[in-house]
């Protein structure tokens, strides 16, 4: 049942000049040049220091609460009737999502480099969120920019921000969402060169980011790893999970990439339809190559290459482009992308909160929109995991919206 | 003509004692008959040299004025082959101002290097400046630009150091532009006195004029940094001028080239 695939040359992606295939690299003004390649070599030194991975896990122990468990979603499974579903817990993550791994990881970037103030941007508010975890922790100023019609639909997540002692930034430049924020995020950096610190909340941006930030997320694939041999004493068939920029995504995927029997399959996000001309958010199903905020990579556009805005109802999975090492594997046939439409993944969200108790963030009901048919598609006897990479607390005013009701006024 | 156009404009300018005035406007603000109407009219309002923007929906290294202008190109229905028109239209009345298109990478990817050089050349334009593509990333376009004998333009930065300088100069033909703040275009101010010593370091180490430009916004800014550059840029301020008239479209070709003749006047009296 395995597509066949040139293998990935046992993985030794990107290249020094921070290529996966044809993507990725370093696209940015030069202003912010030596500070991109003094920020490769922080990292790169970091990568090989034992006391800073050391520093990152026993962080990652006690103030995240690693290692999240792995979960047979038994109800799940049996409403699907194919292969045993798992869900690997990272909702039940410090913040609520996959996002403060990253976080941990880079404010110790920051802290190693001597940067004495951060700027992230945010979509649905969960890099925001962890991004003003971390600063808090680590009494570090922090400045989040966000989308305007985001700060709109992710009302809780602004409010946890401010507690947090984070100044939110409101981006009303295009259609105020990721894209958006991300731009403003950039225009603050190249003016603020000498102190601050860019936190990107996904595997994608310019060398060294997607590289940077699938290493402090792959924490989820290998725990998943040896989670699953504990449990069932051999690997999975499959591992799925939802796509945005990616970075939960390829947690999971990357520790599988050289098991050839593991298919390993990524959700975007198809918004009212792929058909529907600028109404989806699917960039490698819908979009083509192109240069954004730093890398190459696949690219929701118009024929003259200006950008267009996208549209999911997830806000997390609302961006115009993906991790460029997402763009390598679809090129490469090793990963597969499918999609899942706002309804279907409302559809998932209600299901998953009646079978199982588990209420998932919008952005991972896009997975959970496609597992059935990959349990199927495995059948019985066979194994999925699923990355439920974020808890919904934080969609329930835009679900209740979508649903029709009104949440007492709220 | 590519870059022997740039090069003899830099030379005449140089033979009469004088800095260049460049003017940047973004091509199909507020609409495409307008922003021609400007651009014919540069020359004789003293500009040396044109910077044309084609706009790019996500304008990364711009302050809010250049994103506006993007803005309403974009909404007034803009498409890069209106750019390549505008050069050629303005080409037919003048032979001698050279024309720097200004943007960012993706719109250069969507036609690939070969095709954009071509273009470039068959319009007329002399050399681009593509703000999001470092040296590192410019090898493929360089080839192709210098097919055509066409110039792509550098940045160098204050946060430039000497060995950066090195890896930026390589290849740049024309001139090299110095970005004399560290920040987004028309926000800060630059300090005339600061820049003197860099702008002599990048003269120095890429052997080409240096014009200096993102911090520029009066004719006194202006002309003090005709003092110590071989060409002051501006551009937001005349962006302004476009955006105050937008009320009254039909003058703004008059409100734009006034404003530019204070402007060149400044920097053309400086020395």
């Amino acid at each position: 049942m395995n597509e066949p695939f040139q293998r990935p040359n046992s993985y030794h992606q990107p290249d020094a000049k921070g290529r996966f295939g044809e993507f990725g690299g370093l696209y940015v003004p030069e202003t912010l040049m030596p500070l991109v390649l003094e920020l490769n070599e922080a990292w790169q030194s970091a990568r090989k220091d034992e006391a800073f991975w050391a520093e990152y896990h026993s962080l990652l122990k006690f103030f995240v609460g690693r290692p999240s468990p792995l979960y047979f979603a038994e109800r799940l499974t049996e409403h699907f009737g194919g292969a045993k579903i798992y869900f690997k817990r990272e909702e039940l993550n410090h913040t609520g999502a996959h996002k403060i791994n990253n976080c941990i990881g880079q404010v110790l970037m920051a802290k190693r480099m001597g940067r004495t103030r951060i700027i992230a941007e945010t979509g649905a508010g969960q890099h925001g969120v962890a991004s003003a975890t971390v600063c808090a922790r680590f009494d570090l100023p922090c400045i989040v920019y966000m989308g305007a019609l985001d700060v709109e639909r992710q009302k809780p997540n602004v409010f946890r921000m401010k507690l947090l002692g984070t100044e939110v930034v409101p981006v009303t430049n295009g259609n105020g969402t990721l894209k958006d924020a991300m731009n403003e995020a950039l225009r603050d950096w190249v003016t603020n060169v000498h102190d601050t610190y860019y936190m990107i909340g996904t595997a994608a941006g310019m060398h060294p980011y997607p590289e940077m930030v699938r290493e402090f997320q792959t924490v989820i694939g290998k725990e998943t790893r040896q989670q699953i041999l504990e449990l069932e004493g051999r690997l999975p068939d499959a591992v799925i999970a939802c796509v945005g920029g990616g970075s939960n995504a390829i947690g999971m995927f990357h520790p599988f990439i050289d098991d050839e029997t593991v298919k390993i399959v990524g959700v975007e996000a198809a918004g009212h339809g792929l058909d529907v001309y600028n109404g989806h958010a699917a960039s490698l199903n819908g979009g083509r190559p192109g240069v954004l905020h730093g890398n190459r990579t696949y690219l929701l556009q118009d024929e003259d290459g200006q950008i267009l805005e996208g549209h999911s109802i997830s806000a997390g999975l609302d961006y115009p482009g993906i991790g460029p090492e997402h763009a390598y594997l679809f090129d490469l046939g090793r990963a597969r992308y499918v999609t899942a439409t706002d309804e279907e993944a409302l559809e998932a969200f209600a299901l998953t909160s009646k079978l199982e108790g588990i209420i998932p963030a919008l952005e991972s009901s896009h997975a959970i929109a496609r597992v059935g048919d990959l349990a199927k598609e495995v059948g019985k006897g066979g194994i999925v995991v699923l990355n439920l990479s974020g808890r919904g607390d934080k969609d329930i005013f835009t679900v209740a919206k979508a649903m029709g009701e009104t949440m007492g006024g709220l | 003509m590519g870059v022997s156009r740039i090069d003899a404009r830099f030379a005449a300018l140089k033979a009469q004692g004088k800095a260049a005035f460049v003017a940047y406007v973004m091509g199909g603000d507020p609409d495409l008959e307008t922003s021609f109407e400007v651009l014919k009219g540069l020359p004789a309002a003293g500009a040396d040299i044109i910077e044309l923007g084609f706009p790019f929906s996500d304008p990364m290294a711009e302050g809010p004025t250049i994103q506006r202008a993007a803005e309403r190109s974009l909404k007034a229905g803009t498409k890069i082959k209106d750019i390549f028109e505008l050069v050629r239209r303005f080409r037919e009345i003048d032979q001698d101002t050279p024309i720097i298109l200004m943007g960012y990478m993706n719109p250069v990817e969507q036609r690939g290097y070969e095709t954009w050089a071509s273009q470039m050349a068959e319009a007329g334009a002399d050399g681009v400046i593509v703000v999001d593509c470092p040296p590192e990333e410019a090898d493929g376009l360089t080839d192709a630009l210098d097919g055509q004998d066409l110039a792509l333009i550098r940045l160098a930065t204050p946060t430039s150091d000497d060995k950066r300088l090195e890896t930026l100069v390589r290849r740049t033909r024309g001139f090299i532009y110095y970005v004399s703040v560290a920040g987004v275009t028309g926000v800060k101010e630059a300090d005339a006195d600061a820049i003197a010593g860099p702008v002599q370091r990048v003269r120095e180490k890429g052997g080409l004029p240096v014009a200096v430009g993102f911090g520029i916004r009066t004719p006194e800014r202006a002309g003090a940094v005709a003092k110590v550059a071989d060409a002051a840029v501006v551009g937001s301020a005349l962006v302004e001028e476009i955006k105050n008239s937008l009320p009254e479209k039909a003058m703004i070709p008059a409100k734009v080239l006034e404003k530019a003749e204070k402007l060149a006047h400044a920097v053309h009296s400086a020395r």
